[in-house]
C-alpha cells in the first residue's frame, strides 16, 4: 500500500510507513534536497514547505496526514524564473551559509500570501520559528518588505 | 575558527636553529612550483590552479570551504579584477583539494597594532610561514585568513592568465605584445580585432605562463572594494545549492551513526536485535567505539539507531560541570604556560596602588561556559569506497586534505587514491575543521564496498559531540588612579584548543606557550602603563575545537568587561576612558571607539536604555561595537547595536557589513543563553529547545561601518564575535548596575524571547 502525494503540481505514489516525516519523504525519496533537515522537533524552521498554501514544518507532519498539495522551495521558483520573493533575496544578498534560507523564503511566501504589507513586528512573530545562525535576519526582513512591495505592485 | 596550524609554527620555533635549518632544508622545494591539480577536460584550458576556460565561460577555483562568509566570491574577484572578465561571466568551484592551496596565511600568523615595528626577525617568521603550511599541504579554510592568503596570490594568478593570453593573441596576429589590451574577457588589437580568452585559451595553456606581473593600483580596480553580487546567491535562495547533506549517488543508502555520548569512552557492547527488525532497515554497524545504522532513508536509519540498547564506556573526564570547572580553576594555581605579555611592573603598580590613597585597586573573577557549533547543517558525510581502488568522500570540510589522508590510513589506501569533494557547507565557524564527519563516513564506506552511503547526524547526535568552545576562568586584578588606568592583570585558565587539536592531527602535542590561548587578550590596541596576560592551560579531555573566533571569543569577554570595571572604578565615562587608552596605543583603533561613539550618539542616550561599548583585536582586525538594551514588559532586549572595524583594505563592503553582523548575532547568541554542561559525564543540551541562538525578534538592529586606516589587510569572519558579549555585559550593567561575571547571562537577566 502506498500514499500519494502532490508536490509542486506532480502526484507521487509513496511506499513508506505512514509515520514517516514529509521532511524525509521529500528529501530521500522524492529527492527534492532544498528542503532541508536542521533540528526535527519543528525547532529551527529550515524544513518549512507549504501543505494547503500554509506554512508547515514537515519534519512534524507524517506522511499519512498530508492533507493537500506539496509546495517545496524547488516548486517556487528555479534559478531561470524565481518567484518575486527569491528575487527581492537575490536583491538583498540575503544569504550567507544559505542552508536555513529555503525555509526562511517558504515560511516569508506564506506569511506574504496572508498578509501582503507586513510590518516589522507582524515579520518578527511570522519570522521567529526560523532560526539563522549566519545572522541574515535584517536582510530578511528587508527582502519581505521588497517582495512585499514588488508583489503590490505587480 | 582560529589557525589550525599556530602550534606547527610554535613547534618550530621551539629553537630558532629548526626554524633556520627547516627553512634552508626545504628551501629548494619551496621554490619549485607545487604540481597543479587541475586536469583539463577536452575543450578546456587550464591556465593556473585558480583558472579553467572553456567554450561556456571562465571558471575560478576558488579553493576554500564557502561556509556563508562569501569568501569563494572574493576570491574569484580577486582573479577576475587582474584577468579583466566582467562579474556575471564568472563561475566558481572549490575545486579539487591539493597542496597546491596550501594556506601560507594560517601559519604566518595575524598582524598586532604594532605591526610597524615589523624588523627582519619578524620577516622571518613570515617566511617561515608562507613555506611551512606549503610543504605540508594544509589546505585549511579557518582562522580568518582566506582572503589574506589569497590577496596577493590570486590577483597574480588573474594577472599571469591575462598577459600569457595576450602573448598567445600576438602570436596568431604577428603584433608585439605591448600593442594588445585585455578587456571585457578579451584581447584587443590596435585594428578593432577582437580575440576571446575562449578562443585563446588552449594555446595559451601551451606557452610558459608569464610572470613577475605587475598587479593593477588600487584606483583601477574595477571589481575589488566594491559590493558584488555573490556567485552562490541565486542557488541559495532557490533551493539549488547543494550541501553536503543533499549529495545523491544512485543507489545510495542512507545512514546514521550513535556514537558514546560520554565523549571519548568507549563501547562496552550492543544489542541490535529490535533495530535490525524494524522497516527500511538494512544493517547495523559496529564502528568500535559506537555504532551505524543503514536503512531506506534517513529517518527510518535515526529511528532504529534510537532503538539500538549500547551499554557505554566512561568519559575520561570529570563527569559534571562543577567537578570540570573546578579543574579549570586549579589550572591557575599552577604555573602559567606563558606570560607573552608583561609591560612595566605590574606587581609593584597593584601593591603601590593598594598602599596609595589615591589609588583604587579591583578584582574580579570571571567564568565561561563550554559551548556547540550548532551549525544549520548537521554533520554528515557521504562516501563510496571500491576496495583495493578508490575512495570517494563528499564532505562539507574546513581542511579535506586532512580528512582525506586520515580517511586513506582508514581505506588501507594511498593517499592519491582518496578523492574529497567538497560542496557547500551550511555553516562551519570552525567545527567542519574537525575531520570526523568525513572519518565517520569512511568508516560506514569501508564495511559496505562498492555501495555509496549518506552518513547524517541526528541534530542530537551533532550537539552532543562537539569539538566545543572550551570553558574557561579569568583572576583579573586592575588598578586606577586619577581617572586613569595603572595596571591591568589578568590569569586566564582553560583547556588548550590548540594542544588538543594538534594531539588529534599530529599525534603529538607540542610544548611550549601556547599563543593562541591568551589571543585577544594580549597584543590589544590600550596603552596600560602596566599590563601582563598570563595563560594557563587545564588538563580536561573533554573534546575542545575552533570556535568563532576560538580564545578571542573568551578573553574578549574577560578583558572589555574588566576594563569597563576599571573605567566606573575610576568614576569614568567606559567610552572616554578607553578612547582615551586606545589613542596612546594606536590611532585606527581609536578611530574606531569615535566611529561607534558617533553612530550610537553616545553622549544621547535614549532613556530607559542601556549602553556598553568594547573593541578587541582579533585576527588583524580591530573591531569596536556598542550594544544597546533596553527594558520591556516581557523582558530585557537587545535593541540595537553598532560595529565598527577596520580591515585596511575592504575588498567587497556589504559581504564585509555581513560578516561583522553576523559574528555580533553569533556572539550574543552565546552570551544571552549559550551553555554546554555535563552531567554523567554527557552533554546535558540535545537540541535547539536547550541551546536556541538569537532569531529575529531577539536579535538588535545593527549599523557596520567598515573603516580602512590600518595598513595590512585583515581577516572578517571572526573579529565581530569577541567584542559582542562584553558590549551586551556592559550595557547590562548600564541599566540594572548589576555586573554579570558569568555567561550565559540569561543566568543573571530576564530576557525577553
Amino acid at each position: 500500500m502506498g500514499f500519494v502525494i502532490s508536490v509542486n503540481g506532480r502526484s507521487h505514489e509513496v511506499d513508506l510507513p505512514g509515520g514517516v516525516p514529509l521532511l524525509w519523504v521529500l528529501r530521500d525519496e522524492l529527492g527534492l534536497v532544498g528542503t532541508k533537515y536542521g533540528c526535527g522537533v519543528g525547532a529551527c524552521g529550515a524544513c518549512t514547505v507549504h501543505v494547503g498554501g500554509e506554512a508547515v514544518r514537515s519534519c512534524q507532519m507524517p506522511l499519512e496526514e498530508v492533507a493537500g498539495p506539496v509546495t517545496t522551495i524547488e516548486g517556487l521558483g528555479t534559478p531561470g524564473t524565481p518567484a518575486a520573493i527569491q528575487r527581492a533575496w537575490v536583491e538583498h544578498q540575503v544569504a550567507q551559509c544559505g542552508y536555513c534560507q529555503p525555509g526562511q523564503i517558504m515560511q516569508a511566501a506564506a506569511l506574504l500570501g496572508e498578509n501582503p504589507a507586513p510590518s516589522d513586528a507582524e515579520i518578527d512573530a511570522a519570522m521567529r520559528g526560523n532560526l539563522c545562525r549566519c545572522g541574515t535576519y535584517e536582510r530578511i526582513r528587508a527582502a519581505i518588505h521588497a517582495a512585499a512591495r514588488m508583489m503590490r505592485e505587480g | 575558527m582560529g589557525r589550525l596550524a599556530r602550534y606547527t609554527r610554535r613547534a618550530v620555533l621551539l629553537g630558532s636553529a629548526a626554524v633556520a635549518g627547516g627553512v634552508a632544508f626545504g628551501y629548494w622545494q619551496y621554490r619549485r612550483e607545487l604540481p597543479n591539480p587541475l586536469r583539463p577536460a577536452p575543450g578546456q584550458a587550464v591556465l593556473n590552479p585558480y583558472l579553467i576556460i572553456d567554450a561556456e565561460g571562465i571558471t575560478v577555483i576558488a579553493p576554500r570551504a564557502e561556509m556563508g562568509q562569501g569568501n569563494q566570491s572574493t576570491l574569484a574577484a580577486l582573479v577576475a579584477e587582474e584577468l579583466e572578465v566582467p562579474w556575471d561571466a564568472v563561475r566558481v568551484l572549490h575545486g579539487p583539494p591539493a597542496q597546491a592551496y596550501y594556506n601560507g596565511a594560517l601559519i604566518a600568523g595575524h598582524r598586532t597594532f604594532r605591526d610597524g615595528d615589523a624588523g627582519v626577525m619578524q620577516g622571518l617568521a613570515e617566511a617561515a610561514g608562507e613555506i611551512l603550511p606549503k610543504m605540508l599541504g594544509m589546505q585549511v579554510t579557518g582562522g580568518s585568513t582566506a582572503v589574506i592568503d589569497a590577496f596577493d596570490k590570486m590577483r597574480l594568478a588573474g594577472a599571469s592568465a591575462r598577459e600569457t593570453l595576450k602573448v598567445a593573441a600576438a602570436r596568431r596576429l604577428g603584433l608585439p605584445v605591448a600593442a594588445l589590451a585585455a578587456a571585457g574577457g578579451a584581447i584587443r588589437a590596435p585594428d578593432g580585432t577582437v580575440l576571446g580568452y575562449g578562443e585563446l585559451a588552449e594555446e595559451a595553456a601551451r606557452i610558459e605562463p608569464v610572470r613577475g606581473v605587475a598587479l593593477k593600483p588600487r584606483a583601477q580596480w574595477k571589481l575589488l572594494g566594491r559590493s558584488l553580487p555573490r556567485t552562490d546567491m541565486v542557488a541559495k535562495c532557490t533551493g539549488t545549492a547543494e550541501f553536503g547533506a543533499d549529495i545523491r549517488l544512485p543507489g545510495m543508502l542512507f545512514a546514521t551513526v550513535r556514537m558514546n555520548p560520554k565523549l571519548g569512552g568507549g563501547m562496552v557492547s550492543f544489542d541490535a536485535g529490535a533495530a535490525e527488525a524494524m522497516p527500511g532497515v538494512e544493517a547495523v554497524l559496529d564502528l568500535g567505539d559506537g555504532i551505524a545504522v543503514v536503512a531506506r532513508n534517513t529517518w527510518l536509519a535515526f529511528q532504529a539507531a534510537e532503538a539500538v540498547r549500547i551499554d557505554w564506556g566512561e568519559a575520561p573526564y570529570p563527569p559534571a560541570t562543577g567537578r570540570i570547572m573546578a579543574e579549570i580553576a586549579r589550572a591557575l594555581d599552577d604555573r602559567p604556560n606563558s606570560v607573552l605579555q608583561d609591560v612595566g611592573d605590574v606587581e609593584g603598580a597593584l601593591s603601590g596602588a593598594a598602599e596609595s590613597g589615591n589609588a583604587t585597586v579591583i578584582e574580579a573573577e570571571y567564568r565561561v561556559p563550554y559551548l556547540a557549533h550548532a551549525t544549520m547543517e548537521p554533520m554528515n558525510g557521504t562516501a563510496l569506497f571500491v576496495p583495493g581502488e578508490r575512495l570517494d568522500i563528499w564532505c562539507g570540510t574546513q581542511a579535506p586534505l586532512l580528512a582525506r589522508d586520515k580517511a586513506a590510513k582508514i581505506a588501507g589506501l594511498k593517499k592519491d587514491r582518496v578523492h574529497v569533494h567538497v560542496p557547500f557547507l551550511g555553516g562551519g565557524f570552525g567545527r567542519r575543521a574537525e575531520p570526523d564527519a568525513a572519518l565517520l563516513a569512511a568508516r560506514v564506506a569501508v564495511q559496505l564496498p562498492g555501495v555509496p552511503v549518506k552518513v547524517m547526524w541526528s541534530r542530537e547526535e551533532d550537539m552532543r559531540h562537539d569539538f566545543y568552545r572550551p570553558a574557561a576562568i579569568a583572576r583579573m586584578r586592575g588598578a586606577v588612579a586619577g581617572g586613569r588606568a595603572l595596571a591591568l592583570d589578568a590569569k586566564i585558565a582553560a583547556p588548550s584548543v590548540s594542544r588538543q587539536s594538534m594531539q588529534r592531527i599530529a599525534g603529538f602535542a607540542p610544548p611550549g606557550p601556547d599563543r593562541e590561548h591568551v589571543a585577544g587578550a594580549i597584543d590589544q590596541p590600550w596603552a596600560i602603563p602596566n599590563y601582563r596576560i598570563a595563560g594557563h592551560l587545564a588538563d580536561v579531555a573533554v573534546p575542545v575545537g575552533f570556535w568563532r573566533s576560538v580564545a578571542s571569543s573568551f578573553n574578549g569577554f574577560f578583558h572589555e568587561c574588566f576594563l569597563d570595571e576599571m573605567a566606573h572604578a575610576a568614576g569614568r565615562d567606559p567610552l572616554e576612558f578607553r578612547l582615551e587608552l586606545a589613542r596612546a596605543a594606536h590611532a585606527p583603533s581609536a578611530k574606531l571607539l569615535e566611529t561607534v561613539a558617533r553612530m550610537s550618539d553616545w553622549a544621547n542616550k535614549p532613556a530607559g536604555t542601556g549602553r556598553g561599548v568594547a573593541m578587541t583585536w582579533s585576527f588583524s582586525t580591530p573591531v569596536a561595537e556598542v550594544v544597546e538594551v533596553a527594558e520591556s514588559p516581557d523582558g530585557i532586549r537587545i535593541t540595537r547595536a553598532w560595529v565598527a572595524c577596520d580591515v585596511g583594505t575592504a575588498l567587497d563592503p556589504g559581504n564585509i557589513r555581513a560578516q561583522m553582523q553576523g559574528g555580533l548575532i553569533f556572539g550574543l547568541s552565546a552570551a544571552v543563553s549559550g551553555e554546554i554542561s555535563f552531567e554523567g559525564g554527557e552533554v546535558e543540551q540535545f537540541n535547539f529547545p536547550d541551546y536556541d541562538p538569537l532569531r529575529m525578534n531577539t536579535a538588535p538592529q545593527i549599523q557596520v561601518e567598515v573603516l580602512e586606516n590600518n595598513h595590512h589587510i585583515g581577516g572578517v569572519g571572526e573579529p565581530g564575535t569577541p567584542p559582542a558579549a562584553p558590549a551586551l555585559a556592559n550595557a547590562l550593567f548600564d541599566l540594572t548596575g548589576r555586573r554579570a561575571r558569568e555567561l550565559p547571562l540569561s543566568k543573571t537577566f530576564d530576557f525577553a524571547v
